[in-house]
């Protein structure tokens, strides 16, 4: 019998906003245990919370951007369950009246589009952390992400397979990074995932158990997760036993997923409105105002891309992941039109670049008027694309300085000059007595071997391709 | 100096000619406390070092002209308020041992107007409770008779301010806190309308209720303390936008002016003390001189207390989930997590705190939230909608603050539902969220003091007191607590 994946995302998204969604404490990742609290946060004795309208506007961007139906009023309501990363023992979030409701993720999967639906996104916030020392018979809190906002956007069961599940992942997170209201960042934990994964014969309308799986850091782990699980419901099913309805925790280790201990599924959070907040109001022209931000959304502009570039699905799907990637293609096709090259170039050398600095490109010291500058002297032949590659753009790159500038300092505009090269090209032939004569005898991939040692010789400085004619001529003769 | 008549308002006459100074004032509350306290046990925390370092602080102010509206006046504080870097405690176990980290709004705003803080008043835990035998410490007594409450939560700050152990104090009041044991004490009390005052810095116990509200000698006194501590508080979300409260002029400017007032025939039945019921009359014939008088019906009535009874546990179960032992306050010898939240609150909870955490969890439960909170929420919008109705035809409701004289220590404390059931006029009023006044309106024959609450709509906080005002005036009632007498 052939089975077939019903997944289901919970995608929790951090919201880059300054403060934390009821105090005014900051929110900046990685600072020292303690240090971003205040009375509200630690749930002091007192205090109230104040809504963070910030939040607020995020959360309505998002749900706007996936065509979500916005309730224009919506209940903050407590959710309790005692734990100690959570200072008041409830999250105030969002229960039967959340912020938005309905709305799609559209997905492309080898060309192949398909939109995944959501149910609902709402408001809330983070909790604390749990940091435990093995050596020590008590835990420690860290209670600065307590109170970070975070949005919950809960997707149909419409998801198909793990690599859908991906798509989706990495489609909402490109397009968080585009509206610029989280970060994305999966290692960070700005970006967490929750599965409800279940199987069912092939075309069946019923759903099968539904287990729910935890604990997924990296687009890598949900991918392996819920292969495996998938995997380990339908080899239950063969075997003729039952799935048990149960979160489940993924181990990196082992890529495996095992149920997760304690008394997790008897909960009842006994939610109610939170009476120390009023409804979330929401203005309608507060939403228009928020619509007409919206940037244009990554598949559109992926698609826009192809067509208007003639760029690869490939191309054009790597340049617009990130909008500050696109942004620059686009900036740099105003001052040099000729996009193959752009992407050419942004693909490889600045890809590989930022990758290796783990830097997004508006972080960098690159500017479009200068990769603009860099590909154009190439066309012109000044430069060699070599030349390009090797000597000016790691400068430009790492100084902010332009690729003229480079040039000039090291003196490194293309010689062309065919008397000047075939003295270089005859001096090679002549050093190189050996190859020459196996070059004539048919080997003649030994070309490569000779333009190499010609701009080895030149510092780099030759015009390749009239090297090329030139030991031609001079090998042929 | 005489304390015993002495108004805030007459003391900063007194402080603006230099004839006294806050010093004076405040040496003479403390020997007060000296005296009485050791009696009445109004205080869980008094710190004299720090009040005559505010003394001082004021009368330096006032020598370099900068005195403010209530400048060198010493006040008591209920122990649920915080005040940074002094004890609250809720007179509970579970905060025996915390110290503000923060002022709450009204505080910042007391300490802006030049007041000075003698301590924290006793109360039942959490404000749970209308006696103060709630208190996790002790009992506080009624100074009209030691055998007697003073009424609760706030009982603390009403016998504070009826010994003039401070001139004015800050209670909270969700159910009648404030009211019900202003009348007790003979003292005037008010709840304001809900918003009017900021919560923060108010240890919650059922957030939709709550109201901090204060204690005054007289009608006048009630006024200035809430016309320093009313406004708009961007700290708390259900505070309102109300501009230009100019409660203390309006008083006067008001005095005169005739109402049509309500009197509800729920509250006047049968059931009513046959003291209370004479004094209320005794106060109905004075209005009637110069207001016109309606019965009205409040038909929803009957339901208050069942329906107080689900919304405010449920509210305090959740706002109390946050005492746990991990974070602050009392933590029991534990083994493991489980037992550090079991033996923290079991050990750190009284039984009125635990009964009412139990009863809310249950309210809130899933499967039983509809029947429920759900059900409550509906009918405390009919109580609501039977004073809004009452509201069309009448300025003002005037009607008894508790069904009994002050009772016995110890008389109600084992049967819950006979101390629920003393709050039985005044929950109404928290449920609807309007301001309320409660002043006393006579003494029964054994010299113990019956009030009377005038109830006004939502923000109308200065009407109420300007009828309180008139009625005060027209009553003008000499009271003086026997222990006072006694001691002369």
């Amino acid at each position: 019998m052939e089975f077939e994946a019903v997944i289901g995302l919970e995608v929790h998204a951090q919201l880059s906003t300054r403060s934390k969604l009821f105090c005014s404490c900051n929110t900046t990742f990685g600072s020292s245990p303690n240090m971003q609290v205040c009375p509200i946060c630690t749930g002091q004795p007192g205090v109230l919370p104040v809504i963070n309208k910030k939040a607020v506007e995020y959360a309505i961007t998002l749900a706007l951007a996936l065509g979500c139906k916005i309730n224009l009023q919506s209940v903050m309501a407590r959710k309790h369950y005692f734990y100690p990363d959570l200072p008041k023992n409830y999250q105030i979030s969002q229960y039967d009246q959340p912020l938005a409701e309905e709305g799609e993720v559209e997905i492309e999967i080898n060309g192949k589009k398909k939109k995944i639906g959501l149910t609902r996104i709402h408001l809330e916030e983070d909790a604390g952390k749990l940091i435990h020392d093995e050596k020590k018979p008590f835990s420690y809190v860290d209670f600065n992400r307590t109170g970070v906002p975070l949005l919950e956007i809960v997707s149909k069961p419409e998801i198909s397979s793990p690599e859908e599940a991906v798509a989706y992942l990495k489609t909402l997170r490109s397009i968080v990074r585009y509206l610029g209201i989280c970060d994305g960042n999966m290692e960070e934990g700005s970006l967490r995932c929750d599965a409800n994964v279940s199987v069912r014969p092939k075309g069946s309308k019923d759903f099968g158990t539904k287990v729910e799986l935890k604990n997924m850091n990296s687009f890598k782990h949900v991918e392996k997760a819920l292969a495996y699980e998938i995997k380990r419901q339908v080899g239950l099913l063969l075997e003729g036993k039952e799935i048990i309805q149960e979160t489940r925790l993924y181990d990196e280790a082992t890529q495996t997923t095992h149920p997760m201990r304690g008394k997790e599924e008897a909960h009842d959070y006994c939610y109610f409105p939170d009476p120390d907040l009023i409804e979330v109001i929401i203005d309608r022209s507060l939403l228009e105002e928020l619509r007409a931000k919206i940037p244009e959304l990554p598949l559109r502009r992926k698609e826009r891309f192809e067509r208007e570039y003639s760029l690869s699905s490939y191309e054009a799907g790597i340049l617009t992941e990130e909008k500050t990637l696109a942004d620059f293609f686009e900036d740099t096709m105003k001052l040099y039109s000729n996009p193959k090259a752009i992407s050419n170039f942004l693909l490889t050398e600045v890809l590989r670049y930022l990758n290796r600095d783990r830097i997004d490109i508006s972080q960098s010291k690159l500017v479009p008027h200068h990769l603009a500058e860099l590909l154009d002297l190439v066309e012109r032949d000044v430069i060699s694309i070599t030349l390009a590659k090797q000597q000016i753009f790691p400068e430009v790159y790492e100084r902010g300085v332009s690729p003229k500038s480079v040039i000039e300092e090291k003196g490194l505009i293309q010689e062309s000059s065919e008397e000047l090269l075939r003295k270089a090209c005859e001096e090679v032939l002549a050093e190189n007595p050996g190859e020459v004569a196996r070059y004539k005898e048919g080997k003649k991939g030994l070309l490569g071997f000779f333009v190499g040692q010609v701009m080895k010789k030149t510092q780099g400085k030759a015009n390749p391709k009239v090297v090329n004619k030139i030991l031609i001529e001079l090998l042929e003769k | 100096m005489n304390l015993d008549d002495l108004t805030i308002k007459r003391a900063l006459t007194l402080l603006s000619k230099g004839e006294i100074t806050s010093k004076d004032l405040t040496l003479a509350c403390l020997d007060r406390i000296k005296r009485f306290d050791p009696e009445v046990k109004a205080f869980l925390y008094v710190n004299e070092e720090w009040a005559l370092a505010q003394a001082e602080a004021s009368d330096k102010r006032r020598k370099d002209k900068k005195e403010r509206s209530l400048e060198g006046i010493p006040l008591s504080i209920k122990d649920n308020i915080l005040i940074r870097d002094h004890p609250t405690t809720c007179a509970s176990r579970i905060l025996a041992n915390y110290i503000a980290p923060y002022d709450a709004t009204v505080i910042e705003r007391l300490k802006e107007a030049g007041a000075v803080f003698l301590g924290k008043t006793n109360m039942d835990e959490f404000a749970m409770g209308s006696s103060t035998e709630n208190s996790a410490f002790f009992p506080t007594k009624n100074p009209w008779d030691l055998e007697r409450v003073p009424g609760g939560s706030s009982g603390g700050s009403a016998v504070a301010v009826a010994l003039r152990m401070g001139l004015g104090s800050l209670g909270s009041d969700t159910g009648g806190s404030i009211r019900q044991p202003a009348a007790f004490c003979g003292v005037v009390g008010m709840k304001p309308t809900y918003g009017l005052v900021s919560r923060y810095g108010l240890v919650a116990f059922a957030s939709s209720l709550d109201q901090i509200g204060p204690f005054g000698l007289n009608v006048e006194d009630t006024a200035i303390l809430l016309q320093i501590i009313a406004g708009e508080d961007h700290k708390d979300s259900t505070s309102c936008p109300i501009k230009n409260l100019d409660f203390v002029n309006f008083l006067e400017q008001n005095s005169q002016r005739s109402f049509r007032v309500g009197l509800p025939k729920e509250y006047f039945t049968g059931d009513l003390h046959p003291e209370v019921q004479r004094a209320l009359e005794k106060c109905i014939d004075i209005l009637k001189k110069k207001h016109t008088l309606k019965e009205i019906s409040l038909p929803h009535t009957k339901y208050a207390i069942a329906t107080y009874y689900i919304i405010a546990p449920a509210e305090a179960s959740s706002n109390l989930a946050r005492y746990d032992g991990v974070k602050y306050g009392f933590r029991a010898e534990c083994k493991n997590l489980i037992e550090l939240y079991k033996k923290s609150r079991s050990q750190g909870f009284g039984k009125e705190v635990k009964r009412r955490i139990m009863l809310g969890t249950y309210a809130l439960s899933a499967g039983y939230y509809d029947a429920y909170y759900l059900k409550a929420s509906k009918v405390r919008t009919l109580i609501k909608q039977d004073f809004e109705e009452a509201f069309k035809e009448v300025d003002l409701i005037l009607a008894p603050t508790t069904p009994t004289p002050p009772f016995k220590l110890g008389e109600k404390i084992s049967d819950p539902l006979q101390m629920y059931l003393s709050d039985i006029f005044t929950i109404p009023v928290n449920l609807a969220g309007l301001p309320c006044i409660s002043l006393p309106v006579g003494l029964t024959e054994d010299s113990l003091p019956i009030g009377a609450q005038i109830i006004g709509p939502a923000f109308k906080d200065d009407l109420v007191l300007a009828s309180a005002y008139s009625l005060e005036k027209e009553l003008s009632l000499k009271l003086l607590p026997s222990i006072l007498i006694n001691q002369s």
